[in-house]
């Protein structure tokens, strides 16, 4: 019984600190991430595409002199 | 027994009344929805990246693969007992590191690129420097009294470790002791993602809660709830401020860090197959999660739409990752082949 209340003191212990937290707002929260996906697009190669001479995985044409 | 059975009464009352608490603050902050909110964002169309490369080596159903931080290397995992370090863009093993414990779970390849680590069902996180002239143990961290299901380097020095036996924890390995032990969760823990700036980690867990950890303080900041079923997978969204977890439940969902609550959730009526492995693409934009349904389906991060999918593999796709560069994605498979896309 008693190592039911010490572990129930250390739960209250934990919501306690969860629940002092400040909060931003979700309309807020979503415009940053929204902004932050936007400003890197550019750097991403997965969405933007790549050339196949840009593309490691991709091997290389070779050309040889006859 | 009477006094202490108030007193409990007393607690559990507390106790409901700070859930209730924690409820309505974050009922508050919600006063709009995300995918709402990215109406007004164009979408990226159907996202088709083809297989570039179809890597054979390993003999059983891999586990776990993690690149390096040079966006070449990569370290795979299989039951077959063995680690495979590959050239990926020219699909050569470069080296191999025999297991002493074939049912390895999880393996990360440190940022430095000298050494690689791995667990499982022994319960150790053994770390190899695959620098030496042929893969030299430099560590084994027993103290977990449950599976390893995650390892995670911060450093050539410092890793963190997230296990069956509900913790997680923090090693030195120059002395190869625990420095911090992470406890909180009450079911087996799954995954952990380190944030971009390394001060805090994230974990997901059996008991279908994802919790975000203060790295030096040892402290739980944060609970995230809403999963029905036990969270396999996690990651940080690129800008440190927002979580993606992938479920049991068949489900992915986002949890923003500063809101302190879900604000999407990926899910899609066909799809009945357990989520086993996620990553990101460089902006956030895409999602990659690997699916029991032998897929790696992909989500547009931000309306929660499925925009594609890279399909070829013959099992469970069981792990997924991007590289730093960001230039492809690769997916690991019980089909013990590991595919490259982009």
């Amino acid at each position: 019984m008693a190592a039911n209340i010490v572990t129930m003191k250390k739960i209250i212990q934990q919501l306690r600190l969860e629940a002092s937290i400040n909060r931003v707002k979700v309309s807020q929260a979503a415009t940053d991430l929204q902004q932050f996906c936007l400003q890197n697009a550019q750097h991403d190669p997965l969405l933007t595409g790549m050339s196949s001479s840009n593309n490691p995985f991709r091997p290389q044409k070779v050309c040889s002199f006859l | 027994m009477a006094a202490e059975k108030a007193e409990m009464d007393a607690l559990k009352k507390e106790c409901d009344a700070l859930r209730t608490q924690i409820e309505a603050a974050r009922k508050a902050a919600n006063d709009g929805s995300m995918s709402a909110a990215a109406g007004g964002v164009a979408s990226v169309g159907r996202v088709q990246l083809k297989l570039r490369k179809n890597l054979k080596g390993h003999l059983a159903k891999i586990y776990a693969m993690h690149w390096s931080a040079d966006s070449r290397s990569m370290v795979s995992a299989s039951q077959d007992g063995k680690l495979l370090v590959w050239d990926t863009f020219t699909g050569n093993k470069l080296v191999a590191v025999p297991l002493k414990s074939a049912w390895v779970m999880s393996v990360d390849f440190a940022p430095s690129g000298n050494l690689v680590a791995s667990g499982g069902l022994d319960n150790i996180c053994t770390v190899y420097n695959i620098k030496a002239a042929s893969p030299k143990t430099l560590r084994e961290l027993d103290a977990h009294t449950g599976y390893l299901s995650c390892c995670r380097f911060l450093s050539d020095s410092e890793i963190l470790t997230a296990s069956g036996d509900t913790t997680c924890c923090l090693w030195d390995l120059e002395t190869g002791k625990q420095k911090i032990i992470f406890t909180n969760h009450i079911g087996d823990c799954m995954s952990l993602a380190l944030s971009p700036d390394m001060n805090y980690f994230i974990s997901g867990a059996c008991d279908s809660l994802a919790k975000l950890w203060d790295v030096r303080e040892g402290a739980c900041k944060q609970t995230f709830s809403g999963h029905t079923s036990d969270i396999n997978a996690i990651a940080f969204f690129p800008s440190g401020n927002a979580v993606i977890t992938g479920s049991d439940d068949c489900s992915c969902k986002m949890y923003d860090l500063r809101a302190d609550q879900e604000v999407l959730d990926y899910t899609d009526s066909s799809l009945n197959a357990g989520v086993t492995s996620l990553a990101l693409s460089n902006s956030g934009r895409l999602i990659f999660a690997g699916y029991d349904d032998f897929n790696c389906h992909i989500w547009d991060s931000l309306k929660g739409e499925k925009v594609g999918v890279l399909s070829g593999h013959d099992n469970r796709v069981s792990c997924t990752g991007v590289p730093e560069d960001g230039m492809g994605v690769c997916t690991g498979s019980w089909d013990s082949f590991l595919k490259l896309w982009n």
